[in-house]
């Protein structure tokens, strides 16, 4: 399989969580997460602070135990396979440790995986060639969001997962930061990435898995995902029409009146921009707004639970 | 994987660190000068006195360097660090090996230049007595370099700076390190069951052209399995919350 000749180690199976659950005191912090994530495929992690993503990255890379559950990284355990360097790992602590520089630390880092990258490829991809030579202390924030980015990479692991990577980094450095990644993740790395925000997981992830309160609670392609989440609204200042003749318009879900402006929530916000100003030339004010992750993920988890009672 | 290659970057982190430098090596290096240079003609509890400073201030040092992992365990603990270490392939006697190899190093640079200063100041010995001298103070280090790895689990890296500096500085005194202990007493025989008496007494030791009695192994090696069975219990406790 010609899809298949980069990568040198068998990662059949790729990863599988199953019925994974771990409570710290009384928190549930994860509830019976099933995930599964075959070889290559670039997955984000979506949810609010609190949803149970670093948990379940935590128990993925053995670095917490859990309660209930199994993992299977490429068949092995999570131990097993740390041990065998085909795990790489950006996580939300880990502040590089002082008095070495930027190119000694990748390099000690380099050092104690079995099959590392060359040391100036690395840098080359990280964008760290620049600061090789700084010490760990002297880096702005985003200079180390990518020498850690570059530990995770350099061992050239099979499974990368990166847990909130642009944390604290302004909009352009995020955009930067992601073109990298995901050039490392066309190179046929199974990529898992959490985050909150819904434009990185819609824009550089093949599959969304939406978190929240410990459970998956949607779990899909990010146009699927995008649809459920993403919900537009469209307000205009318009004083004439009934409720019941906005919340007809196509790709109005619901409308609702707030003095002379309306506030409609829509499915297809373009199809009800497009037949509310054909049908009501006198709108203005207009704006198109997508509903706030927050909202989006209470409409989901709502929606979840309508299913049977919560455990 | 190549462990030589870590462990070297490990080193070079040691010995960047300044700080850990100058107690492990100024302050004895300083007050060996001072005390011992003033009282070079002089004798104590049987043997010369540079002779009796030099392992003094040898014991107290190389005490300080072994210990001193904790402190820098304590700060990739606090940094976050260990745990990005648990995600890649070294396994965890590797990283505390290492630990402990670059403080023994430390250690060596310690015992290299106090014994030059010895010499300087007139200490004499043959081969033997120095090479039986120096493999007592490697031995008798061992408690304390479990005791650091301990500390680095159990402390955060702010506490552990006046933690480690507070423990060697009981253990140096009472062990004789800074000065003479009575002679018969209480004290004395409380010190005889510290590592660190043990440690002051390699040189005494060497001069009389033995080893050390048998209660010395003892003390060395309860205080090991002692060290190494908290150290275990509390590095266990620390990543098991992590």
């Amino acid at each position: 399989m010609a899809a298949h000749n980069i990568a040198v180690n068998d990662t059949a199976g790729g990863i599988v969580l199953s019925r994974l659950s771990k409570s710290y005191g009384a928190v549930r912090a994860v509830q019976e997460v099933d995930l599964a994530i075959a070889p290559g495929e670039t997955v984000a992690l979506l949810g609010p602070n609190g949803a149970g993503k670093s948990t379940t990255i935590d128990m993925m890379l053995g670095l917490a135990r859990p309660d209930a559950g199994t993992v299977s990284l490429f068949g092995q355990s999570p131990d097993a396979a740390v041990h065998a360097g085909r795990v790489g790992g950006m996580l939300q602590t880990g502040s590089p440790i002082q008095y070495l520089s930027v190119r000694e630390l990748i390099s000690m880092i380099a050092s104690v995986y079995p099959a590392p990258l060359p040391v100036d490829e690395v840098m080359r991809i990280t964008g760290t060639a620049g600061i090789a030579d700084r010490s760990t202390t002297k880096l702005s924030g985003g200079q180390a969001q990518r020498v850690r980015f570059a530990l995770a990479l350099v061992g050239n692991p099979d499974l990368l997962v990166l847990d909130e990577p642009t944390a604290g980094l302004d909009v352009e450095s995020r955009h930067d930061f992601w073109t990298e990644i995901r050039g490392v993740a066309g190179s046929g790395k199974t990529v898992l990435f959490a985050t909150h925000y819904l434009e990185e997981a819609d824009a550089y992830a093949d599959r969304i898995v939406v978190m929240a309160e410990g459970r998956v609670i949607a779990d899909g392609p990010s146009t699927e995902i995008k649809a459920k989440v993403g919900q537009r609204t469209i307000l205009a200042t318009l004083p004439g029409p009934e409720l019941p003749a906005l919340a007809a318009i196509p790709g109005v879900t619901s409308a609702q009146r707030r003095g002379e402006a309306v506030v409609l929530a829509c499915g297809d916000s373009d199809a009800a921009l497009r037949e509310l100003l054909a049908r009501y030339p006198d709108a203005r004010d207009i704006e198109v707004r997508t509903a706030g992750l927050e909202e989006a993920f209470l409409e989901l988890t709502a929606a979840s639970s309508e299913g049977g009672p919560r455990r | 994987m190549t462990r030589s290659l870590y462990l070297r970057y490990e080193i070079l982190r040691t010995f960047r660190n300044r700080r850990f430098l100058l107690f492990s090596l100024g302050f004895p290096l300083i007050l060996f000068l001072v005390v011992g240079g003033a009282n070079r003609h002089a004798s104590l509890d049987g043997i010369a006195f540079p002779l009796y400073y030099m392992t003094g201030m040898t014991a107290w040092g190389t005490m300080i360097a072994v210990v001193s992992s904790g402190g820098r365990i304590a700060a990739e603990r606090q940094a976050g660090w260990t745990r990005q270490m648990r995600i890649t392939p070294l396994p965890a006697r590797t990283y505390f090996s290492s630990k402990v190899a670059s403080g023994y190093l430390m250690a060596g640079l310690s015992i290299v230049v106090l014994y030059a200063v010895g010499i300087g100041l007139g200490v004499r010995l043959s081969a033997g007595q120095w090479l039986t001298m120096t493999g007592l103070l490697l031995v008798g280090l061992i408690p304390f370099a479990v005791l650091g790895i301990m500390l680095g689990h159990l402390l955060t890296s702010d506490s552990i700076g006046p933690a480690m500096g507070g423990v060697t500085a009981v253990l140096a005194l009472l062990g004789g390190a800074w000065g003479p202990l009575a002679t018969k007493g209480v004290l004395l025989e409380v010190a005889k069951w510290l590592p660190s008496y043990w440690l002051v007494q390699a040189g005494k030791t060497a001069v009389g052209g033995q080893g050390w009695p048998a209660e010395a192994w003892v003390v060395v090696a309860v205080w090991t399995v002692v060290s190494c069975v908290l150290a275990v219990r509390v590095y266990r406790r620390d990543t098991a919350r992590m």
